[in-house]
């Protein structure tokens, strides 16, 4: 496998526009001669489609909601980073690129992360003139907030959906190249295999999920656009749709996967409240900004958070990080959550929260504006909880949310499978080993809006266009495949649930490759995942037929994937030595209990290569230097 | 605590449907209402059964996915709540309780609890966005907004398009809709090019999609589980009255209302 990052040469400031003018371009009247299938339509992908519909692409995008709107990006709170500096405190696109290189914690492509910062711009503007309607200071111009990981204020903001506002905004770009012509979507499609021939990406196939039927779709170029893998661990801020199956499919088909382990788990959100419980629920970082996070000093203290004076109260990120604070990155956050519930500081009916207390400020500053920064938060927390966050402190710890690691991409975004491309959090690239809050939606839509539409036509300039039919051998073996796969699900018959196994999986994989592993932890999940797969087939139960709507056949081909995988992320998590941002490694701590990394070993991506159903994948690598921003022990003291 | 489910389950459009009841023995006061189903559909799976078909994914009130009637009310009993928000602490020990799916002439049952809400789509796509290519935005805040202004549209933006509006009102009107997401974008300056041609085409497309005018009943607003206001509607029956008297928005009209 061959792993060519492409990145152009000169200075980073200048590698984006040299690619742009250095790429070759597809003739606006010929760019309707071409086919691009778009899958996924959260962000990363409903921003794609509607850019090369108005481009003139014929775009065929796929989603398997029964609208391009469910997408989970809609679900995500906070904000989104941009180098505006509306603020005037210091912040510039060269601060968000170093800041993003420092968060991932020196493990992504310094280039790839300066366009990042770079294009946050354009995006701002963009929504704006979409009608996204951002929070705006007195005088009509937009408003910022701080997110962990900065310490100058660049985040713009919906209250606190802004990930919802931001969908719609490409939703709607999405509907207005529908009514246009240029995009045709299927929804309720699901994609279920990619087909390569003559080694290119030539097209899908997919299950219509309402009639079950199998189908074939040709085109000269695949974007995938199906977001991130958390729902492993079952638990996860995740929508339950949310799941691994297409880039899964890409990798059997030749993609590699690149640093699988980098699981980003999110300091804040709802603690468990019992065994039946389907998902976790977030509770946006932004709320960081004004809460502070404490537990009682002492441990076992039952009292109410009312009757703990402050004195007796631990603020241990505001004592260990007193330049960050609360705002302390992600991965370092969530590893002192889990530390002090360890040590028998939690709280709550089940002693598994920390608390997140909002009392000083709406002392300071009142429950109005208080409510007017978080107050869909504030709701939501007491629908789920029934407390109420005005009066009592949130309860919060940490949950699987997003995924760093995807398909290995080059500099235009491409797999490792020529005419097939990721973007979004689908792909491994510009978060290293752990994101920084309000940048997933930044990616998503740099990706989307301004990066692979011109990517894609340099592609598609010298390659190939038509010639292909879904009658076609290639095609009409993979939906062979397909249907096989669909048959062999229903006729186990077996006695144990779909959800029965994805929870074992989900609870080994917290357990073992969860936010601390060790070399002992992850040898036993890799000799567990094949036994429990092995059980699946021999065992699992799944209803109904495969010619009509089935929710049970869906969920169980997402976990029959998500038990192949799991062992591919455990594999990485052993193989990597090291910590590194969200993978910690317990055998290679610091004195203080952060992450130590081990630069002359793993200063590199992780890349996967499928070679055969029982057969151990081949590790690859693509060397990472730093030349820009010097490699140091992250500190946010 | 114990509770009897009747569950609508129907195969499909035009196939006839059914009650099915079910008792639900060891319900927690902390379970969401999904989480229940889920029971349920794990023990109809376990028992050989077909388990009960229903829309949902966030799991947290924001996608719109989720959508059923019950007791007679679309998500349920809590105000500003969605199903899949609606935790069973609302219910007691003891409870019957009613499940049924969004009922409107232009959401065909795909099966049990699922419906097809495309139609919602089609009212978006005849206006439901500002026409803005990619790349052609001018700088952010080359535009000032009044504070105001951007409050009002993001209340309105808030629209998750659920349906409940529509399964809410006696005439299946999706007028609700249509008029929050065309108030968001006549709220804001980006949207004022378009606004008369949005009204008009938005209303044309939710009454070719079978849905029923409104009679000012006020039912949606109730239902609406993000609080989205019936002086929306009044709004957009403003702009439709000003377009019909003025020809603004119309292709031989004038520029300006």
């Amino acid at each position: 496998m061959e792993l060519n990052a492409r990145i152009p040469d000169g200075p980073i400031a200048e590698k984006w526009s040299r690619r742009r003018f250095e790429m070759k371009l597809v003739n606006p009247a010929n760019k309707r001669k071409y086919d691009v299938i778009v899958v996924g339509t959260g962000l990363a992908g409903a921003s794609a489609a509607a850019t090369m519909g108005e481009l003139g692409y014929r775009v065929h995008a796929f989603t398997f909601h029964d609208s391009a709107r469910r997408a989970h990006s809609i679900a995500a709170q906070g904000g989104i980073n941009a180098a505006k500096n509306y603020q005037g405190d210091g912040d510039s696109i060269r601060r968000l690129f170093q800041d993003t290189v420092k968060g991932g914690d020196f493990r992504s492509r310094e280039a790839n992360v300066h366009r990042l910062a770079e294009l946050s711009v354009n995006i701002i503007d963009q929504a704006v003139a979409q009608g996204v309607p951002f929070a705006r200071e007195y005088g009509g111009l937009l408003a910022n907030r701080s997110f962990g990981g900065a310490q100058v204020s660049r985040t713009f903001y919906a209250r606190g959906q802004t990930g919802q506002q931001l969908l719609l905004g490409a939703y709607q770009a999405l509907e207005r190249q529908v009514a246009a012509g240029t995009v045709h979507l299927h929804t309720r499609s699901e994609l279920l295999d990619i087909v390569v021939v003559d080694g290119r990406a030539r097209g899908i196939v997919t299950r219509d999920l309402v009639s079950g039927k199998i189908e074939a779709h040709v085109a000269d170029a695949v974007v995938l656009a199906t977001g991130g893998y958390s729902n492993a661990f079952f638990l996860s801020t995740n929508a339950k749709g949310c799941n691994v199956t297409a880039t899964w499919r890409a990798y059997r088909r030749g993609a590699g996967f690149a640093n699988p382990c980098f699981t980003q788990i999110h300091p804040t959100c709802i603690p468990l409240s019992g065994e039946y419980q389907s998902k976790l629920t977030l509770m946006s970082e932004s709320l960081r900004n004004d809460g502070r996070i404490w537990v009682p000093k002492r441990a076992g203290d039952e009292r109410p958070a009312d009757a703990i004076p402050d004195a007796e109260r631990d603020y241990y990120l505001e004592r260990l990080y007193p330049s960050f604070g609360n705002l302390t990155p992600r991965d370092i956050a969530s590893r002192r959550a889990k530390e002090m519930v360890d040590a028998g500081h939690g709280v709550g009916p089940l002693r598994n929260g920390v608390y997140l207390d909002f009392r000083e400020v709406i002392r300071r500053v009142g429950r109005q504006t208080v409510s007017e920064r978080y107050g869909n938060l504030f709701a939501m927390y007491e629908k789920i909880t029934g407390e109420d966050p005005y009066a009592r402190p949130m309860r919060i710890y940490p949950a699987p949310h997003y995924t760093m690691g995807g398909l290995w991409v080059d500099y235009d975004l491409m797999t490792t499978v020529p005419g097939l491309f990721a973007i979004g959090e689908a792909n491994f690239s510009d978060h290293g080993a752990n994101r920084l809050g309000a940048s997933a939606l930044m990616q998503g839509l740099a990706d989307g809006y301004f990066i692979v539409p011109l990517t894609i036509g340099h592609y598609l300039a010298d390659g190939p266009r038509g010639g292909l039919s879904p009658e076609d051998a290639p095609f009409r073996d993979a939906v062979s495949e397909v249907e096989g796969f669909q048959r062999r699900l229903l006729d186990v018959n077996g006695s144990r649930t779909v959800d029965s196994f994805h929870q074992e999986l989900g609870r080994l994989l917290w357990d073992r490759c969860g936010m601390a592993r060790s070399e002992e932890g992850l040898k036993e999940a890799l000799e567990r995942i094949p036994e429990l797969r092995e059980e699946f087939w021999r065992n699992v139960r799944v209803p109904g037929s495969a010619d009509t709507l089935n929710q049970s056949l869906e969920k169980a081909g997402r976990v029959a994937d998500f038990l192949e995988f799991g062992e591919i992320m455990c594999r990485d998590a052993l193989t990597r030595d090291e910590s590194c941002g969200a993978h910690y490694r317990e055998e290679h701590t610091t004195e203080e209990g952060e992450a130590r990394r081990d630069d002359e070993r793993f200063a590199h991506a992780a890349v996967w290569e499928y070679r055969g159903e029982g057969v151990e994948p081949a590790r690859h690598v693509e060397p990472l230097t730093f030349e820009e921003v010097a490699l140091t022990q992250r500190s946010y003291k | 605590m114990k509770l009897t489910l009747h569950v609508w389950r129907q195969q499909g459009h035009g196939t006839a449907g059914t009650f099915e009841t079910h008792e639900v023995p060891q319900v927690s006061p902390d379970m969401s209402f999904l989480d229940m189903l889920d029971l349920v559909n794990e023990e109809i799976t376990a028992n050989g059964g077909d388990p009960i078909a229903f829309e949902h994914d966030c799991r947290e009130g924001i996608c719109g996915s989720c959508g059923m009637v019950i007791n007679g009310r679309p998500h349920g009993p809590r105000k500003l709540t969605t199903a899949c928000q609606l935790h069973m602490r609302s219910f007691s020990d003891g409870d019957e309780i009613w499940v049924e799916p969004w009922r409107a002439d232009s959401f065909p049952v795909l099966r049990d609890l699922v419906v097809d809400r495309a139609p919602l789509d089609r009212i978006i796509e005849a206006g439901g966005y500002i026409s803005v290519r990619t790349g052609s935005a001018p700088e952010a805040n080359a535009i000032a907004v009044p504070k105001p202004d951007a409050d009002r549209a993001f209340e309105a933006a808030a629209c998750i398009g659920c349906g409940a509006c529509v399964a809410a009102c006696p005439n299946a009107s999706a007028m609700l809709f249509t008029a929050a997401k065309a108030a968001h974008l006549s709220f804001l300056p980006q949207g004022q090019a378009e606004r008369y041609e949005r009204a008009l085409g938005m209303v044309a497309a939710h009454d070719e999609h079978g849905f029923g005018n409104c009679t000012n009943h006020g039912a949606c607003q109730e239902a609406c589980p993000k609080g989205i206001s019936v002086r929306y509607i009044a709004r957009l029956n403003r702009d439709l009255l000003r377009a019909t008297l003025t020809g603004v928005g119309m292709d031989d009209g004038p520029t300006d209302a």
